[in-house]
């Protein structure tokens, strides 16, 4: 069984549903037509050049071109997880912390998986790196975004509770032990979830695109089950990982709360 | 005894100067809406940076993890926070002799925190600092929110705290009259100084 192909006019047909959307939305005043258009827009172009990439990319298999593709990933990805914070740490803190909780599980963990488990020749299969290592960053990406904005956003507003606590001795760890627990398992909560109700009300999806391409539905759900636990122990990590970091950088050498190395929020649109 | 010892201490915009408290010594400190009195606190419990020396009983405070330093340099805000349901979870014994001293009773423990008045809040908060057993006590206007009855009942408590455990006090107030009762020395700080004045 091989995959039904997709002409131009099916996608420009579906294209058409997309511009009535945003027209509807125009007419309702939901205010967001325009950026329904260009995030289409943009996810069109995208994913036409990942497709010329890694079209490329399959037809000369080579580690350097892995190598710099998934690089641009995490940067990509880490300026993402920057984006999405209300408050982020000046200067290449508000980068690097992201970019190394990512770096460190999502790929170690693609290496261990393609090695140790996929058991792929070369061990760098575009093939399986890529799209495992996309998936496993777009996650983890997630969860430290979302534990370090919660965790940021708590101490800025919990200032002089956590100031209080330190007037009484405590050390700074201490004085944000609950924020940085609350906000750990905050990044949990997506990957908890999707696993939570896999299968009963959606069908992952990556099991989705490998059964449509044809895959047997068992081998699907095998693939399916080691992307979760992959995951999860990438987010996992991750958050926890940025988490602490970002906790250690909110004090100095003799444990002041230094909000100041926080730049305030950009101003709110309209 | 010198207890507590501030060389060429610098913070803010503050000049450096020198302060020396003896065992059981009490200040006052006073100064316009914005001269930095507050910062001044901050800065002797290390919670804000600031230059010179700082010395309790001849230990310098960079040989001092800043953890503890902070329980023996001990800073009451003017308005204290609260984070546990209920008021006990903030103590870990509390000390109730003093508590009965400052009006309250054994139930007052289990009360919610919402309900505490900034009186009550002020009060409570003085009584947590003290289970650290601090050499040092900065208060930040500590009896602003307090009745005559209450207000002196805190410098009653204060005052014994005082020559009971040696400890020392900078306390920062508005009140001229406050400053002469539990004050010896009295402080101003005028134009980014900080001068010794007499009443």
């Amino acid at each position: 069984m091989t995959v039904l192909a997709l002409s131009p006019t099916d996608l420009a047909l579906a294209g058409v549903l997309v511009l009535l959307l945003a027209l509807l939305a125009f007419r309702l005043r939901v205010g967001m037509a325009g950026q329904i258009l260009i995030a289409a827009a943009r996810a069109t172009v995208q994913l036409l050049l990942v497709g010329l990439v890694l079209k490329a990319l399959f037809a000369h298999v080579q580690l350097i071109w892995i190598i710099l593709i998934a690089l641009f990933m995490l940067l990509v990805g880490a300026r993402e997880v920057r984006q999405r914070q209300q408050r982020t740490f000046r200067g290449h803190w508000g980068y690097s912390i992201g970019a190394t909780a990512m770096l460190l599980p999502a790929f170690s963990l693609t290496a261990i998986a393609l090695t140790l488990m996929i058991g792929t020749d070369p061990w760098y299969e575009p093939q399986y790196a890529i799209p495992l290592l996309g998936m496993l960053l777009g996650n983890t990406m997630s969860g430290i975004a979302i534990g370090m904005d919660r965790f940021t956003q708590t101490v800025w507003q919990q200032r002089a509770i956590v100031e209080t606590k330190l007037t009484l001795g405590a050390t700074g760890g201490e004085a944000v032990q609950e924020a940085r627990r609350d906000s750990a398992r905050s990044g949990f909560i997506p990957i908890i979830n999707a696993m939570s109700v896999a299968g009963l009300v959606v069908l992952p999806g990556m099991m989705t695109g490998q059964i449509l391409a044809g895959s047997p539905p068992l081998e699907a759900v095998k693939y399916q089950i080691l992307i979760f636990f992959l995951i999860a122990c990438s987010a996992g990590f991750g958050t926890i990982a940025a988490v602490w970091v970002a906790s250690k950088r909110l004090f100095d050498e003799r444990q002041r709360l230094r909000l100041d190395r926080l730049r305030p929020p950009p101003p709110r649109k309209k | 005894m010198t207890v507590f010892q501030l060389r060429d201490f610098a913070y803010y915009t503050v000049q450096p100067f020198q302060l020396q408290l003896q065992a059981g010594e009490t200040i006052s400190l006073f100064g316009p809406s914005g001269s930095g009195k507050t910062l001044l606190l901050r800065a002797l419990c290390d919670l804000d940076s600031h230059e010179g020396e700082l010395l309790l009983n001849g230990l310098h405070y960079h040989d001092c993890e800043p953890h503890l330093w902070r329980r023996q340099i001990g800073f009451l805000p003017s308005e204290s926070s609260w984070w546990f349901p209920t008021v006990g979870e903030h103590f870990s014994s509390c000390d109730k002799n003093r508590l009965h001293r400052l009006g309250f009773s054994d139930h007052t423990l289990t009360w919610d925190i919402h309900r505490l008045s900034a009186g009550e809040k002020q009060r409570l908060g003085l009584l947590r600092l003290l289970e650290n057993s601090p050499r040092v006590l900065l208060l930040d206007e500590p009896t602003a929110n307090l009745d005559q009855d209450n207000r002196q009942l805190v410098e009653g408590l204060l005052n014994d705290w005082g020559s009971e455990t040696g400890g020392v006090k900078i306390w920062v107030t508005h009140d001229r009259s406050q400053r002469w009762r539990v004050a010896t020395r009295h402080f101003d700080i005028v134009d980014n100084q900080i001068r010794e004045i007499s009443l």
